[in-house]
């Protein structure tokens, strides 16, 4: 029996899950309900502040750390819950899964390198 | 002591004359302090003498009376009747075939055990005048824990992965695989891992972490899987890195075995 | 006497409904869902950021709908339970030691909560700021 190849995806998803768990609740607290709900004001993430912010390089490296990790932390663990709930084509499930981080990832990439 | 009378339903199956297994109820009167074993030898030994079960020491150290006791995997020699209502269901063990009644078929874990190599491995024999291996009392500390096992099967049956797919080495099994690749005297871990780093190995687990709650002996195999998963995951790494992995794999692991 | 080993099956789709346990580990996979899409979401907004002033406009007014803010109320509580979960655990996966024995559990946990509290109030500053 060979080994598997897991390591490669289990290490991101490892590293992912840590970074999810420090990052996203205030992410979505703040990005997803208090922007929008009004609570910092109206200028809250205008154009102006957010471009200017994300053009400095650290910014760029940590926003595209925090959302690569988080998306391939989600992408696996969503591949091993299909199988959970039942689904047992997990080589079809895993090419979408992660084929669809990998396209996320190409996103956020060419956004964050083009502000 | 105070009596108390409970309704004990248990799982009965006889492979002679049963298509299915049925329940039957047992009324029992019971001592206040009883386990639910006492119920069930009580049912034995004045209700009904075909009732088989498996039970050797009484006191939660010989593995063998693990049941399902209301839809939980418990020793039924430490479950007290104290914590339960007037009404226990009892069944065999989950995700195990039944053999007869509340015994079930071990031979798949009989199977997987010895493919982990649960036993110190050695490159080479330290020859007996050298004298013995010794341990400081931190390296005995790293896999006491893992040596606790009874292989009372109960992580087996809370383990959902392993009730979905037998080919799952298990909880157990791993634990002690980890068990010797924590022991500084052994040096069989890359060949453990052929077996526990395979598919069908740690790979296998996500970490319900159902196996740890219900282990009468706190060996905690969930927390030792993951522990393998990151040692394995590095080795996987190092093997790729070429003549700088093998190096520092080698020099991590003379670490552990000089003395 | 012949043997005839009578097999229970486990059904494949519906097993976690068994217990509370299985729930609650599907609740924490099913948190990946979550955080999956939110990213997915964040993601798609650094390329309307990119995109340039009206795209961004119209990037935030969405955020602002009704869907989102349901589906952004439900994701923080998924995420929040995948932090817990996560925090809880980390002692099992990581072993530190600490002269003959390892670092408490308990005491890693905490660590990571007050960790966890800090990043939590610098993002809340820092988006309450730009
Ligand atoms: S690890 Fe615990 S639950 Fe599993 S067989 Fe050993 S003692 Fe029993
Ligand atoms: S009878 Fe020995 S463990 Fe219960």
């Amino acid at each position: 029996m060979a080994k598997s190849n897991k390591p490669i995806v289990w290490g991101l998803f490892a590293v992912g899950g840590t970074v999810a768990a420090f990052c996203v609740p205030a992410l979505i607290l703040a990005h997803g309900l208090l922007v929008p709900l009004g609570v910092f004001g109206e200028n809250a993430l205008s154009y102006e502040r957010v471009s200017a912010v994300i053009g400095f390089l650290p910014v760029k490296i940590v926003v595209l750390g925090v959302v690569i990790l988080t998306l391939w932390h989600a992408a696996h663990r969503i591949r091993v819950t299909m199988h959970d709930f039942g689904i047992r084509k997990d080589d079809m499930v895993a090419m979408l899964c992660y084929g669809a981080a990998g396209l996320l990832t190409a996103t956020a990439l060419l956004g964050v390198m083009a502000v | 002591m105070s009596e108390r009378t409970i309704e004990l339903e248990i799982l009965r199956y006889n492979p002679a004359t049963d298509e299915a297994p049925w329940y039957q109820t047992y009324t029992v009167p019971c001592q206040e302090e009883w386990v639910v074993l006492d119920a069930i030898n009580y049912v034995k030994d004045h209700l009904d003498s075909s009732l088989s079960y498996r039970w050797s020491c009484h006191m939660a150290v010989c593995g063998s009376c693990g049941m399902m006791i209301n839809g939980e995997p418990m020793l039924s020699c430490k479950a007290f009747l104290r914590d339960f209502g007037r009404k226990i269901r009892v069944e065999p063990l989950s995700h195990f075939p039944i053999e007869r009644d509340l015994v079930v078929v071990l031979d798949d874990f009989m199977e997987k055990l010895p493919r982990v190599k649960p036993y110190i491995v050695r490159d080479q024999e330290k020859p007996i005048e050298e004298g013995e291996y010794k341990q400081k009392p931190f390296e005995l500390y790293e896999f006491k824990q893992y040596s606790m096992c009874i292989n009372c099967m109960l992580c087996y049956a809370a383990c959902p992965q392993y009730g979905l797919n037998s080919e799952f080495i298990g909880p157990a099994a791993l634990a002690l695989a980890h068990r010797y690749n924590k022991d500084s005297r052994d040096e069989g871990r890359d060949q453990r891992e052929e077996i526990t780093a395979a598919h069908d190995g740690i790979w296998e687990c996500s970490f319900v972490g159902a196996c740890s709650e219900v282990c009468p002996k706190a060996v905690d195999p969930a927390g030792a899987i993951q522990q393998m998963k990151l040692a394995s995951t590095m080795d996987w790494y190092l093997e790729r890195l070429g003549g700088v992995g093998a190096r520092v794999k080698r020099s991590l692991s003379s670490r552990r075995t000089s003395k | 006497m012949s043997r005839k080993p009578f097999v229970r099956p486990v059904p494949a789709t519906t097993w976690y409904m068994r217990n509370g346990r299985y729930l609650r580990y599907m609740a924490r996979e099913v948190s990946s869902l979550f955080i999956g899409l939110y990213m997915a979401g964040l993601a798609m907004g650094l390329m309307r950021l990119a995109q340039g002033p009206d795209a961004w406009n119209a990037y935030l007014t969405a955020l602002s709908s009704p869907l989102a803010l349901v589906f952004h109320v439900l994701a923080f509580a998924f995420a929040t339970y995948h932090a817990t979960t996560w925090f809880n655990a980390t002692p099992k996966a990581m072993r530190i030691r600490w002269g003959d024995g390892y670092v408490p559990g308990p005491t890693v946990v905490r660590a990571h909560y007050a960790l966890w509290g800090l990043v939590s109030l610098v993002i809340l500053v820092l988006v309450g700021v730009i």
